[in-house]
């Protein structure tokens, strides 16, 4: 009888021990305190990120969307108590909107494709079509990449200001040059020569991915009697879509974007970027009454002024998100 | 592969190759070549515009004389715009990759995150900017502040200046820090491309090597510098580059040389200013490049 117990006494806190380091080793609190934490400060730093970008952007959409009596109401935050969609036709006229996001649009496609189209060449050759001497031009492509536009800029306007082919143009009419200001042609050149806007970039991006594909693909095309046109075009281009996306979205987002060569090449043309810089002295404070309603007016250009890239942005986001990642840029 | 045809074919492909890189040629020619030398040559002329073309007088370095000398605004331009370059490229890189380092991990609503962080890169970042210079209420319900660098991210910086100050920081790095955390949408918005890049070298980094550290008994902090760090720091040298060619396509330098050729229509001081400009950022990659690529490393 007196024995007994004593074994009990001296099992149970065994057994309870063993049981909590059993507990211990199938439930692992520390690790999962641990994890637990990690997946809060990551949780907090995402949406903080994610706020901070967001922020300015339904900030514009909350003031754009009011009417002008709540802009000086105070109890007026986030929703707009009056609202109101005044403020976006009158921009809409100020910017000429249907106007400027045509021409913007036929600019940014026309440029798009014809670089993709050069860069695509350019880059296959540089990847695949080796030559003597196409390492020294890759360099080249390179330094172009490094050269700011601005070391150019006035030999490339006099270019376009006076536009002509090794003088021909002057051999046969005995004037001095077109002036292709003030249309789409400076655009359309360079980017059909790869010389548009971070064009060393798209050829780089180009020669990685062709250089990253199977050697066997080109190898079978031309056992199958393919010449050399036929199997880039039928071959490795459809391989290439990755790229071609990256490329194509980025060199239209970019050219979208570009007040620079806009101001440089066609500094009347009403195009969305150069409406964008014209609206702040449309909107004075003179002219429409007051610092508020000037304020509201530029909130409700920006907007407008992002509102087809972020458009397009909703749908192809899956390809600019994945598009690094996929076009063997790294690595 | 027979001998003889396949000669025929590489030599063929070469032939090719010289084509398809023809209109690349063509445009490096006439377009950047060409307009290079002569940026070059219309530094030591003076260029007047008259009805049929323009005409060059030689002036010598009279233009490089003028922007360094005479200008008073030039060399001030040019170095705020390389100390802003040197303070920023730090700042993003470290958040590009602390930031890629998050998103490469898995969790709900990683594309939604992504898809977020990636909107400054899409959306018209220099024309915007300009507008909300301009618009005080932005500024006002954004910072509730009178800073005027169109600051409307609604963070400040009050509370850590102290507690830095405290901790027994020097002032020069609490005043680099405050100042980087007042900047943070200027630089969350100038790092999406280079967190892509890092997420994407992130990925690419075989999982077997994490799990044999593990095994090993590696923390992650531990994973993170002696893995992920090395692994990844050839996009390091990638992302800087990147950066500070970034940096110096649009600021106020560049403002400078277009409104002194098509403000005041001084063609031959714009291209001097354009020129003393490229120098300066050749230099700065060159010394940045050899810097970082010696203590960059290779993997295979």
């Amino acid at each position: 009888m007196d024995t007994s117990p004593k074994p009990s006494k001296r099992r149970s806190p065994s057994a309870a021990a063993q049981a909590a380091a059993r507990w211990y080793d199938t439930h692992a609190p520390l690790e999962k305190a641990k994890r637990w934490l990690w997946i809060f400060i990551r949780t907090v730093l995402i949406v903080g990120i994610c706020f901070i970008i967001l922020y300015p952007i339904l900030t514009k959409l909350s003031i754009a969307l009011r009417d002008k009596q709540d802009m000086f109401d105070a109890t007026v935050v986030w929703l707009p108590r009056h609202f109101t969609l005044d403020n976006i036709k009158t921009v809409m006229d100020y910017l000429k909107y249907p106007e400027s996001v045509t021409n913007t649009l036929l600019l940014s496609l026309g440029t798009a494709l014809l670089q993709f189209a050069s860069c695509a060449l350019a880059g296959y050759g540089f990847a695949r079509l080796k030559f003597w001497g196409s390492g020294i031009l890759f360099g080249i492509v390179i330094f172009t990449i490094v050269v700011p536009p601005q070391t150019i800029m006035v030999p490339t306007y006099l270019h376009y200001r006076f536009f002509d082919i090794f003088g021909l143009f002057r051999l046969f009419t005995g004037k001095d040059g077109v002036n292709l200001l003030e249309s789409f042609w400076p655009f359309f050149i360079s980017s059909g020569l790869a010389m548009g806007l971070k064009n060393g970039l798209y050829i780089y991006i180009f020669r990685q991915f062709f250089r990253s594909l199977p050697k066997d693909l080109e190898e079978a095309a031309y056992v199958d009697g393919a010449g050399v046109p036929g199997t880039f075009l039928r071959v490795m281009l459809p391989n290439a879509v990755p790229a071609i996306a990256t490329v194509v979205l980025f060199s239209f987002i970019w050219q979208w974007n570009d007040s620079y060569f806009v101001n440089l090449f066609a500094p009347n043309y009403t195009l969305l970027a150069r409406m964008l810089d014209l609206l702040p002295g449309t909107v004075r404070p003179e002219y429409v009454g007051g610092i508020s309603h000037t304020s509201l007016y530029l909130n409700t250009g920006t907007l407008l002024g992002i509102l087809p890239i972020f458009i397009l942005y909703l749908f192809a986001q899956k390809y600019f998100v994945e598009s690094v990642e996929r076009t063997g840029l790294v690595g | 592969m027979a001998k003889g045809r396949s000669l025929g074919l590489s030599r063929k492909k070469q032939l090719y190759g010289v084509l398809f890189v023809t209109p690349w040629l063509l445009g490096f020619v006439l377009l950047m070549a060409i307009p290079f030398f002569q940026s070059l040559q219309f530094s030591f002329h003076k260029l007047t515009l008259n009805s049929e073309g323009y005409s060059l007088q030689y002036v010598g370095l009279e233009n490089y004389h003028n922007i360094f000398f005479v200008d008073a605004w030039y060399v001030r331009t040019l170095t705020d715009a390389v100390i802003a370059m040197v303070l920023d490229v730090p700042l993003i890189i470290f958040f590009s990759l602390f930031t890629a380092t998050l998103l490469a991990q898995k969790f709900r609503g990683r594309m939604l995150a992504r898809a977020i962080i990636f909107l400054p890169v899409v959306l018209a970042s220099g024309v915007i900017a300009k507008l909300d210079n301009g618009n005080f209420l932005a500024q006002m319900i954004g910072a509730a502040s009178t800073d005027l660098e169109g600051n409307y991210s609604g963070l400040r910086s009050i509370e850590l200046r102290p507690l830095l100050l405290e901790a027994g920081l020097g002032i020069n790095i609490v005043d680099y820090l405050t100042g980087a955390v007042d900047r943070i949408y200027q630089i969350i918005s100038s790092s999406g491309v280079q967190i892509l890049i890092f997420l994407a070298g992130l990925q690419s980094i075989s999982p077997s090597l994490y799990e044999a550290a593990k095994m090993e008994g590696a923390t992650g902090y531990e994973a993170f510098w002696k893995i992920t760090f090395p692994m990844i720091s050839p996009l390091i040298l990638t992302n800087v580059v990147y950066t500070i060619i970034d940096s110096f396509y649009d600021n106020g330098m560049t403002q400078m040389i277009q409104d002194a050729a098509f403000g005041r229509l001084d063609f031959g001081v714009s291209s001097a200013m354009s020129w003393i400009y490229f120098l300066v950022i050749s230099v700065i990659l060159a010394i940045s490049t050899y810097w970082i690529s010696k203590r960059v490393f290779y993997y295979d």
